[in-house]
């Protein structure tokens, strides 16, 4: 008792502490949810749960497949969690990868005669500004109409699609019966991390994205604005920040972030466009963004787990047959219980200090 | 080009539009009940998608798909009362616990359909709704063509939406739901037990959408699929704020975009030389510049996505 005590003390004084807690108290009542839902369809919890584990973190092959699952999470992540740092709910995600993909495999193909110093950067640049292209525009909508970026986010996901699919088959489609776009030149190609894995630098790339987002928000004049619009957009506006000038900003970068998502699957797995590659990247984000409470190292750390989650899906459904959507429902009771720290209090009978999500104010 | 508007605008397509309009204005009056109460329910869609699924669960198990329906409205309900004890009683932000109400029921009954089934696509055939035709619409030419024989679900949301908007405009409890949405305060200073109105409005929203996904799952098809709601929680929300947070507004604005998306099908089937794709793309950009375009003379209530606490 005296250790819990002590615990207590240390996170009332330190919230930071105390939102890991919410967090990992969230995630292991999402598992035990899990458990009892696998006990009941008849298997057994210990062989299930062993396999996610080992599929997850077994040897570095599963480390690595963990590590792939969890890079377009870190961009697409990152994305709604910039955007909510302003107020904005961006579930554009998933449209914004598409343009950014499929922006990135045209002009890797276009300047394929560049060397890969050049063109790998620049396909990068051209992915992520197409993601913010497409974003601004319901960025621009909710500030000037105050259409509702939830919904003009979620229409724009399917025109997105659409778009880039009708552009891909009309002038861009390779030979063959698949809908896709030639190979890219291998210089655009980004090498591997770990041999005989298609784990690549990308990874790098979204943790240094990381870094640069956390540094924007923390150390800019840009990133105080941001927050500022997100806390209390009129009294922003008295202070003589444009609230409606920093909701396109925001949407914008949130744009090019998950645009990138898209890029550094195209570069480092897929070598090419494909339709409908994205399982759901782009709503995966928000999931890792709330768990993250929206910062982009808690981010990481989301991403990292829900990456985990997928890789570890695979292998419980591979050896203990038990269907790997059983990890979509933890992910759903993740974002639940987070969402709702007062919840978690209570159940844990085990109050700690903090304001929890920060999403409620 | 005669040709071409005479097959869009023609009462086959029509029919096809109240057709697809049913879950799209049950889901709607959904979300008028529960953003009116105050509370922004964007877990439409997973309400939606729990109630086709155990719409198909009641008619497997029974073989009477009118049992089917009944479940499919409870599971909605149920899956409200979820999300309101989220919202209301631990304060969890409105739209994060949509979208992980969502991401859960699609979770859920895709698992459920394989440990049930041993499929992830769809389900076994169940027994569905059929359609009946009513006698006295049968008799006047045009309407028989268009509501002469329909889904008894269909006319069941006629029935409902119309009700609904009674109960919302000329009711007391009507009067107490919108008070709440609009001043809190003022509903709580009056006596109105504010939080029991916000769980009968959000549980209210939940039982009209799981009847629309029932539409889907035994009314339109006889089976369920994977993921069968595809958006249409979404857009049930964006026809409640095109239809001024009102029942009638809200069937209205359904029917709209139901309209597009039955012209959309018409026209990819004429062969038109514009692509698919384009063509597929209408009903959502009708969605957003309807949304862009209206929100700006709409008011939505007062305190909609605050959370209140009776200071009592």
């Amino acid at each position: 008792m005296a250790l819990i005590n002590k615990l207590y003390t240390k996170m009332k004084e330190n919230s930071w502490l105390a939102n890991l807690t919410y967090s990992f108290l969230a995630i292991v009542m999402a598992l035990i949810i899990g458990a009892i839902l696998i006990h009941i369809s008849g298997h057994n919890v210990w062989q299930a749960y062993y396999y996610l584990f080992y599929g997850a973190f077994g040897n570095s092959y599963n480390l690595a497949q963990t590590l792939l699952k969890t890079t377009p999470l870190i961009f697409t992540g990152l994305a709604v969690a910039i955007g909510f740092q302003s107020g904005l709910f961006n579930i554009g995600g998933e449209g914004q990868l598409y343009w950014g993909a499929f922006v990135t495999a045209i002009v890797a193909i276009a300047f394929s005669a560049l060397p890969g110093v050049i063109l790998i950067p620049l396909s990068l640049v051209s992915g992520a500004l197409a993601g913010g292209l497409w974003s601004i525009i319901p960025g621009y909508l909710k500030a000037k109409t105050g259409a509702h970026e939830v919904i003009t986010t979620i229409m724009f996901n399917y025109i997105g699609i659409l778009a880039t699919s009708f552009l891909l088959k009309n002038y861009f489609k390779a030979d063959g019966p698949v809908d896709q776009t030639r190979m890219i030149p291998e210089s655009a190609g980004l090498k591997e991390l770990i041999p005989y894995t298609r784990l690549t630098w990308a990874i790098i790339l979204g943790v240094f994205i990381i870094f640069i987002v956390d540094y924007l928000l923390k150390n800019t004049s840009l990133g105080f604005d941001l927050q500022a619009v997100g806390y209390n957009p009129a009294a922003a506006e008295y202070a003589g920040i444009s609230a409606e000038w920093i909701l396109v900003i925001t949407m914008g970068l949130s744009g090019a972030i998950a645009g990138l998502a898209g890029s550094t699957m195209v570069l480092g797995v897929l070598h090419r466009f494909i339709t409908n590659f994205s399982p759901g990247y782009g709503f995966t984000g928000i999931a890792v963004a709330v768990l993250g409470r929206n910062k982009p190292w808690g981010v990481l750390a989301a991403a990292l787990l829900f990456g985990a989650l997928e890789a570890g899906g695979m292998s419980m459904q591979l050896f203990a047959k038990i269907p790997q959507d059983l990890m979509t429902i933890v992910q759903g009771l993740v974002i639940l219980f987070v969402a709702a720290p007062a919840f978690i209090q209570i159940i844990t009978r085990f109050s700690v200090g903090g304001k929890g999500a920060g999403l409620n104010e | 080009m005669n040709e071409i508007i005479t097959s869009i605008f023609s009462l086959n397509t029509t029919a096809a539009a109240i057709r697809m309009t049913t879950p799209l204005a049950l889901a709607a009056m959904g979300g008028t009940f529960s953003e009116r109460s105050g509370i922004v329910n964007i877990g439409l869609e997973g309400m939606i998608l729990s109630g086709a699924f155990a719409g198909v669960l009641g008619s497997f198990y029974t073989g009477n798909p009118w049992i089917g329906v009944l479940l499919a409205a409870v599971a909605g309900g149920l899956m409200a009362a979820l999300f309101a004890i989220f919202t209301i009683k631990y304060k969890a932000n409105h739209v994060v616990t949509g979208v992980g109400l969502n991401i859960l029921a699609l979770g859920a009954t895709t698992w459920l359909m394989q440990v049930l089934w041993g499929s992830r696509g769809s389900s076994p055939t169940v027994k569905g709704l059929g359609e009946i035709s009513l006698p006295l619409l049968k008799d006047i030419p045009v309407i028989d063509r268009l509501l002469g024989s329909q889904s008894p679900l269909v006319y069941l949301m006629f029935i409902l939406v119309v009700a609904g908007w009674i109960l919302l405009f000329k009711t007391p409890l009507g009067l107490r739901i919108r008070m709440t949405g609009e001043h809190p305060e003022a509903a709580d200073t009056l006596g109105i037990d504010t939080k029991k109105i916000q769980y009968f409005s959000v549980i209210l929203s939940g039982a009209l959408s799981g009847l629309g996904g029932a539409y889907l799952s035994l009314g339109q098809l006889n089976w369920f699929s994977m993921n069968m709601s595809a958006g249409r929680g979404y857009m049930a929300l964006a026809a409640n704020t095109f239809g001024q947070w009102n029942p009638l507004g809200g069937l209205g604005a359904s029917f709209l975009f139901s309209f597009t998306d039955a012209v959309q099908m018409r026209l990819q089937g004429l062969n038109l030389g514009i692509a698919n794709e384009i063509i597929q793309m209408l009903p959502y950009l009708l969605t957003v510049i309807v949304l862009a375009g209206a929100v700006v003379r709409s008011r939505p209530p007062q305190a909609l996505g605050e959370h209140y606490e009776s200071g009592k």
